[in-house]
């Protein structure tokens, strides 16, 4: 290029391939939100219309033991990424599978507390709105603790096999932004179910 | 400069067609490929197949129409007709087309060899086919083919109670839903994909302010997709829900709310319309500056506009109800806020005319579609503004002319700008020319239908013809009308017709095309055409928004005076 006189300026760098993982995330997590969104909303919108069975006050208890399980699995799998990013794949996995634990507590839990619903006190998803949007709500977060679950697991089995290097950091990063989600969404429907909408 | 200069010099045109391969092969590599340029491809030929099938649908429903006391087609069988026209339309034309564009396109203009996520793209296209072919096996489900078969026919909004176990037994209205579920999946992840496509996988020195506006406008439209499209799906969860378990959501006997129906479902309608906009805004932003030779006018303006659109377009859902009845204070904001949304979308004609203003305009046949766009979008607009005074609306809602003004937009806004986009984009996709004598027939065949159907179908509206209806009587003044607006469709089948035969006697035939038959200024066209797997040899450095510009005028370069 003779003819250029001036001096080229430099290129700036845009944002880096690697963070697309993270960005990807994101993305998800905003169309998660989008259908959480619309089934709070409807949980809203009929709290108290329903015209019978058992009212929310007379059936529901705060889960404070389930809550204060799942909110810790958010501080276990911190504690997980720490030890996989120093290179302690042993630490790692002990904090994997305490988190993996509490999430399965917590699942079993949401389990039991239906179980009574069902059987004691006769709320069903056809039984009045109630019960229709409690469970397409709740049950909606449960099924994603529940696939939450079978990721940790599947990560859980590749590192009892050795597969899991310090090299995986990234993308067990972006795992992990799932799992906090998926804590962050159950900070709305317990306010939402547990507290405002009695 | 050299480096750049060398990143940029065109690639030899690869000469070996892959027809040197046996057929299966060539099947087996296109299922199983992974390449950003074929997925694309895909789509684009996905969206053209579904776009004829609904056609054809649309065409049925004119005979039907064409006369008063008309029997061509079961009542039945209409309302299956204008529920699969529209679902079609919207899901498996609309969407799939302009992710295709963006497929193709997206990675070639920010200088990147793919994809973010190369599979989840496979799979996302897979996914999106797949919907599409559970929606229309509902003509051969149930009762076969026969009768048309179980096709929904609860139309494209299917409103409650309509859609209950009790109105609409069988398994119709599953079809429609499952169909659109997986299909959401697969837009779920292009949206994704394309968001981070255009964050993360741009090339050095493409900064946000000189990405092409085509990739800025996909950019949004995604990111506008992933909070868009998940309502639709929370609330076909629930209609499963009611259908399946008993669930009361839309049940209005035990409490439940068929209102609230309407608006989950345009929470996502009316951003969708803006979905379906916005890519292509995109393409009439790429093809009005190279056709006038200037750069685009308002750049920074044009970007934000678009992204005023995206917030306002979230708020305007309840236009589409004002006649179900709700508070003059709701009325009030949804009044005010529709006619908000007008405001960018004004902004953007006026840029898209100051980029012509002035300029050495060559009346190619991209440029003579876009032209089409400009003048049609702006009568879509003004009657959007009129429908959108709620008074105006109680008069209008579900006539034709409401009809009328949505075809205005899909078809004389977008469908135009997506054939602009076709013929724009065909030489670089197949390294051929197409023929302009068949351009122009298309053209201006397509463009007098357009106007005879669609003008026309304003009249009927005003005269008070409802949106939907499967006959009329004589005597009401509708007749001539519908006759002529039937006539028009034939203007545009035949004119579509000389599209098809230009595509294929073009591949065939066509001159070959060079690396960039427009002297255009943006990445895709610095590489061969068709371009290689990979892209681009070396990834290239930009320094400005028209980087080809750059390499062409050594001596003044853009990025002086940006």
């Amino acid at each position: 290029m003779a003819a250029t006189t001036v001096a080229v300026p430099p290129a700036e760098m845009p944002l880096p391939h690697e963070y697309r993982g993270r960005v990807g995330m994101w993305c998800l997590i905003a169309a998660e939100s989008a259908i959480f969104s619309i089934f709070v909303v409807a949980y809203l919108y009929y709290a108290g219309k329903s015209l019978g069975g058992p009212t929310p006050r007379e059936v529901l208890h705060v889960p404070y033991f389930n809550s204060i399980c799942l909110f810790s699995s958010s501080f276990t799998i911190v504690m997980a990424e720490r030890a996989i990013a120093r290179g302690k794949t042993k630490l790692f996995g002990i904090w994997w599978l305490l988190t993996i634990a509490l999430g399965t507590i917590f699942i079993l839990g949401t389990a039991r507390e239906w179980y009574h619903l069902i059987y004691n006190d006769g709320l069903t998803i056809s039984s009045s709105l109630f019960g229709t949007t409690f469970y397409s709500l709740v049950g909606l977060h449960a099924f994603h603790v529940i696939v939450g679950l079978i990721g940790l697991s599947l990560i859980m089995i590749f590192t009892a096999l050795g597969y899991v290097e310090q090299e995986h950091v990234p993308k067990i990063e972006v795992f992990a932004m799932y799992w906090h989600f998926v804590d962050a969404v159950w900070v709305v429907v317990l306010t939402v179910v547990y507290f405002i909408a009695l | 400069m050299s480096n750049a200069e060398s990143v940029l010099r065109p690639m030899p045109v690869s000469a070996a067609r892959e027809d040197a391969k046996p057929f299966f092969d060539q099947v087996h590599e296109w299922i199983v490929t992974v390449d950003h340029k074929k997925l694309g491809l895909m789509y684009i030929l996905y969206g053209i197949l579904f776009l004829v099938i609904a056609g054809l649908e649309a065409t049925v429903m004119r005979i039907q129409l064409a006369i008063p006391h008309n029997h061509f087609v079961s009542p039945q069988v209409f309302n299956q007709l204008f529920t699969m026209h529209g679902t079609t339309m919207v899901f498996l034309v609309g969407m799939p087309l302009l992710f295709g564009f963006a497929n193709y396109l997206a990675p070639l203009m920010i200088g990147a060899r793919d994809m973010a996520f190369p599979r989840l793209n496979a799979f996302s296209f897979w996914m999106s086919a797949l919907g599409g072919i559970i929606l229309y096996f509902s003509f051969l489900g149930g009762p076969g083919l026969y009768g048309a078969g179980s096709a929904p026919d609860v139309g494209w909004f299917a409103y409650a109670p309509l859609t209950s176990q009790a109105f609409s037994p069988g398994h119709s209205t599953d079809y429609w839903i499952i169909g659109l579920l997986v299909s959401g999946v697969g837009s779920i992840g292009t949206a994704l994909n394309i968001v981070t496509t255009v964050l993360c996988m741009r090339c050095p020195g493409m900064t946000l302010g000189r990405m092409p506006l085509f990739a800025w406008l996909n950019l949004v439209m995604s990111a506008m997709v992933l909070i868009v499209i998940s309502p639709l799906t929370a609330a076909q969860i629930m209609l499963l829900l009611d259908r399946y378990l008993g669930a009361h959501f839309f049940d209005t006997q035990a409490g439940g709310s068929a209102v609230i129906w309407m608006h989950f479902f345009w929470i996502f309608g009316h951003p969708e319309v803006y979905v379906l906009i916005i890519p292509g805004f995109a393409i009439a932003s790429e093809i009005i500056p190279v056709f006038s030779r200037k750069p685009i006018f308002g750049y920074s303006i044009m970007v934000a506009a678009t992204v005023a659109i995206g917030f306002v377009s979230l708020g305007v859902w309840a236009h589409h109800m004002f006649t179900i009845g709700m508070t003059s204070y709701a009325n009030a904001f949804f009044v005010a806020s529709t006619m908000a949304v007008g405001v960018p979308t004004g902004i953007k004609i006026f840029n898209w005319l100051g980029t012509m203003w002035g300029g050495k305009i060559r009346l190619t046949i991209p440029m003579l579609f876009c032209i089409g766009f400009l003048f049609q979008f702006l009568i879509a607009g003004l009657t959007g503004i009129m429908l959108a005074a709620a008074p105006f609306d109680w008069q209008l809602g579900n006539s034709y002319f409401v009809v009328a003004h949505f075809h205005y937009v899909l078809i004389g806004g977008l469908v135009f700008t997506i054939f602009a986009a076709l013929y724009y984009w065909y030489p670089k996709v197949t390294g051929r020319m197409w023929n302009e004598t068949l351009g122009k027939w298309h053209f201006w065949l397509f463009l007098i239908g357009f106007h005879l159907t669609f003008d026309f179908m304003h009249i009927p509206g005003v005269l008070g013809m409802p949106r939907r209806i499967y006959t009329y009587e004589p005597g009401r003044g509708w007749e001539l009308w519908n006759m002529i607006v039937s006539i028009g469709v034939i203007f545009q089948i035949v004119g579509i017709l000389f599209w098809v035969v230009n595509v294929v006697w073009s591949y065939l035939k066509g001159k070959p095309a060079g690396n960039d038959p427009w002297d255009a200024w943006t990445l895709e066209w610095a590489t061969s055409s068709p371009p290689p797997e990979y892209n681009f040899a070396k990834i290239p450095v930009v320094r400005s928004r028209r980087p080809l510009w750059d390499l062409k005028h050594p001596e003044d370069p853009d990025w002086k005076y940006e």
